[in-house]
């Protein structure tokens, strides 16, 4: 992760989905950015490329630090690297795999006590025992990834690696001459794991960031994977990376009214329980939030309460 | 009786009550945990014909006094599907019709049927044309097998196509018919589109005479994995892999893709079988379903006998209101034995098309799921 010495000084706007990205070059007008945009569309994977209809449409110039390219090139050139990264990665997959299992449980525990006849009281305390018991397997998981992912720092040392520290210097050299920094949504895992192998926030300083959808998620404390419609399985909110950390204190849910059945009061008061004291924001389209020194300032999104509401009006 | 027809005959049966008794309703009226089949004309008898494994499948319509109005009311657990027809008989003769009072009709390649819905079942969403969902394309090869001379094969290949990325390969028994009438298109497109299943590439391929083909015959077993397999994988970029290459096929179909990834065992990492023909006997080899069924019986019989594991993941799905529901239940822990990785299905429905439809999302999102909850765009 980035220390706090190397965090971006600038202000930061998270955004909702951009299907036209309509709103982008609004947001960088009112930054009051005019010249070049780095931009990061790592997210998109393989169609990293593919980004002039969104070149248009913030109607400045832009150079793509292409992060996922460079990535494939950098395992290239490091075979021990990638296969470490690779392990790595499998890694993290299966203690996903196993904590999920261990949220299951707890839920389904939860729905069996929940049609008990008892005192009412007695549930209400058995629901928050729940909540904490979901809390719990949380920040153990969290805890778990972020110690998987020191360590492989620590052992590998990636950003010292000649295969990648060419790139680095190359992104920071291209970032040197832009004036903001443009993150796109799209797989949340490859945008962040790109953005940290190449330690791209540190190179960011004074200038302004715009992110949407994954890339507004991978700039906060805790990724949060939500949708109340799965194919198959329950449909439980996992926690699966503690992110870059520059906002803190909050939880984004982006595309939230499409993802998430806003009638079901109780259960989006348990995820509201489950993350506090973090704030819980649904970053729909159209909505906007503003992070300066760390801090939110501005808002213009829907919050979750614990009690279960979706409040449209509120102050940070 | 249905209360919505004892209100009705307890009314006075009036060309005018008529009128406003069919423009107040509509058909078959659902209450509950009940269905009232209505028909309305002059007729000798009027029969409900239905494809329901444990109802008569024929059951008469009772006409209700100085009306020219029928009706019949049966169970119908909810989230039921239902296809059937009515006979009509006049001078006595049969005549077979759709519902003219029900607008819901499922196709199949014998025509259609008039299609009744439990309470709360509704049509997946997922299976409509979406417009933010990008189309697949389609292209026709055909190459000279040895095994069953020239024959064609109806690729898929996903919007999202690079020809510099590995895919996995699905292979669908009665393809086109997956693709009339049950939506496969569209689906595929949608659940890529969603990311709920990964981008892959389908084959879907068809026989001429599926009775013999799909019954356990080696030939089919050499035809796709020696020639149709080898074929793609020297065409289009697929991942050579048994996690990556899924055999699909429902009744007959899937007895194919059981019999195939059987007879090729580690060849076939992933099937979807939907309610499979797979007709077993305990004992002796002699079968009520006819002799086309004999093959099947002894590939059954024979995979009971030593149950091992040939494949890795195998979602099935059947209808409780088919025959095979007890072939298909019986197959689930003998599978599982083998230490392969299995998910079972039912629904309230019959051996159909839509069926098999509604199940495709859940067998092929678990069999391979997509990165959908990864995607925040």
């Amino acid at each position: 992760m980035t220390s706090n010495e190397q965090w971006p000084q600038g202000p930061i706007v998270l955004l909702g989905p951009q299907s036209d990205y309509a709103e982008i070059a609004q947001v960088l007008d009112n930054l009051e950015v005019s010249g070049t945009v780095a931009l990061i569309t790592a997210g998109w994977q393989e169609n990293e490329a593919e980004d002039d209809t969104l070149a248009r449409r913030m109607g400045r110039p832009r150079v793509n630090l292409a992060l996922h390219a460079r990535s494939e090139k950098a395992f290239g050139a490091d075979a021990d690297l990638a296969c470490a990264a690779a392990a790595r990665q499998k890694h993290l997959q299966h203690l996903q795999e196993f904590y999920r299992m261990r949220l299951d449980a707890v839920d389904d525990v939860a729905s069996a006590i929940a049609v008990r006849h008892v005192d009412p009281l007695e549930l209400d305390e058995q629901r928050q025992i729940s909540v904490t018991q979901l809390r719990h397997l949380d920040a153990d998981h969290l805890a778990r990834c972020a110690s998987v992912l020191d360590d492989f720092d620590a052992t590998w040392k990636p950003r010292e690696r000649q295969a990648v520290t060419t790139h680095s210097e190359e992104i920071a050299a291209v970032i040197e001459g832009c004036d903001a920094v443009v993150i796109a949504g799209g797989h949340i895992l490859a945008l962040l794991n790109r953005m940290r192998l190449f330690d791209v926030l540190a190179r960011v300083g004074r200038r302004p960031i715009v992110a949407w959808s994954a890339g507004a998620m991978a700039l906060t404390e805790r990724i949060v994977l939500f949708h109340d419609s799965p194919p198959f399985g329950k449909n439980l909110a996992q926690v699966i990376d503690p992110g870059l950390g520059i906002c803190p204190g909050v939880v984004v849910l982006p595309d939230m009214s499409r993802r998430v059945q806003l009638n079901k009061r109780e259960k989006i008061g348990r995820f509201a329980q489950r993350m506090a004291p973090a704030t819980c924001i649904a970053l729909d389209p159209g909505s906007r939030i503003e992070f300066k020194d760390g801090v939110l300032q501005q808002v213009k999104a829907e919050r979750l309460t614990i009690a279960g509401d979706v409040e449209k009006e509120w102050k940070p | 009786m249905s209360q919505v027809i004892e209100d009705f005959a307890a009314g006075p049966r009036t060309v005018h009550s008529i009128r406003a008794f069919f423009r107040a309703n509509t058909f078959p009226l659902v209450e509950g945990g009940a269905i009232t089949f209505v028909w309305r004309g002059e007729a000798q008898e009027v029969r409900l014909r239905h494809w329901v494994f444990g109802l008569a499948s024929s059951q008469n319509l009772a006409r209700i006094a100085k009306t020219d109005v029928w009706h019949l009311t049966m169970p119908l657990p909810p989230a039921s599907r239902v296809e059937y027809k009515f006979e009509i008989v006049r001078d006595g003769h049969g005549h077979w019709i759709q519902d003219p009072l029900n607008p819901h009709l499922a196709r199949d390649p014998f025509g259609a049927n008039s299609v009744a819905h439990g309470a709360g079942y509704s049509v997946p969403s997922w299976i409509h044309r979406d417009p933010e969902s990008a189309r697949g394309t389609y292209e026709v090869v055909e190459f000279p097998s040895a095994v069953f001379g020239r024959r064609k094969t109806k690729i898929y290949l996903p919007a999202r196509f690079r020809s510099s990325r590995r895919y996995p390969l699905l292979i669908v028994h009665d393809g086109d018919d997956y693709l009339n009438y049950a939506s496969l298109g569209s689906i595929l497109d949608n659940l890529m589109a969603r990311r709920e299943i990964p981008d892959m590439i389908v084959a879907f391929t068809n026989s001429p005479y599926r009775i013999g083909e799909y019954a356990n015959d080696e030939r089919h077993a050499r035809f796709l994995t020696d020639e149709l397999v080898p074929y793609l994988e020297s065409k289009f970029p697929l991942r050579a892999q048994p996690q990556a290459r899924c055999l699909m096929g429902a009744s007959f179909g899937a007895v194919a893709a059981l019999s195939t990834a059987w007879r090729r065992p580690g060849f076939y990492g992933r099937l979807l079988l939907q309610s499979g023909s797979f007709a077993f006997t305990d004992i002796g080899e002699g079968n009520k379903r006819g002799p086309a069924f004999d093959p099947v019986v002894l590939f059954m019989n024979q995979l009971r006998a030593k149950p091992t594991a040939f494949s890795e993941r195998v979602f099935v799905s059947c209808g409780m209101y088919e025959s095979l529901i007890y072939e298909n239940r019986s197959l689930i822990p003998l599978l599982e034995s083998t230490g392969m990785d299995v998910r079972f299905r039912e629904a309230r429905d019959g051996h159909n098309w839509e069926n098999w439809r509604d199940r495709l999302r859940e067998g092929l999102s678990w069999l391979y799921p997509g990165t959908f909850l990864m995607m925040y765009e």
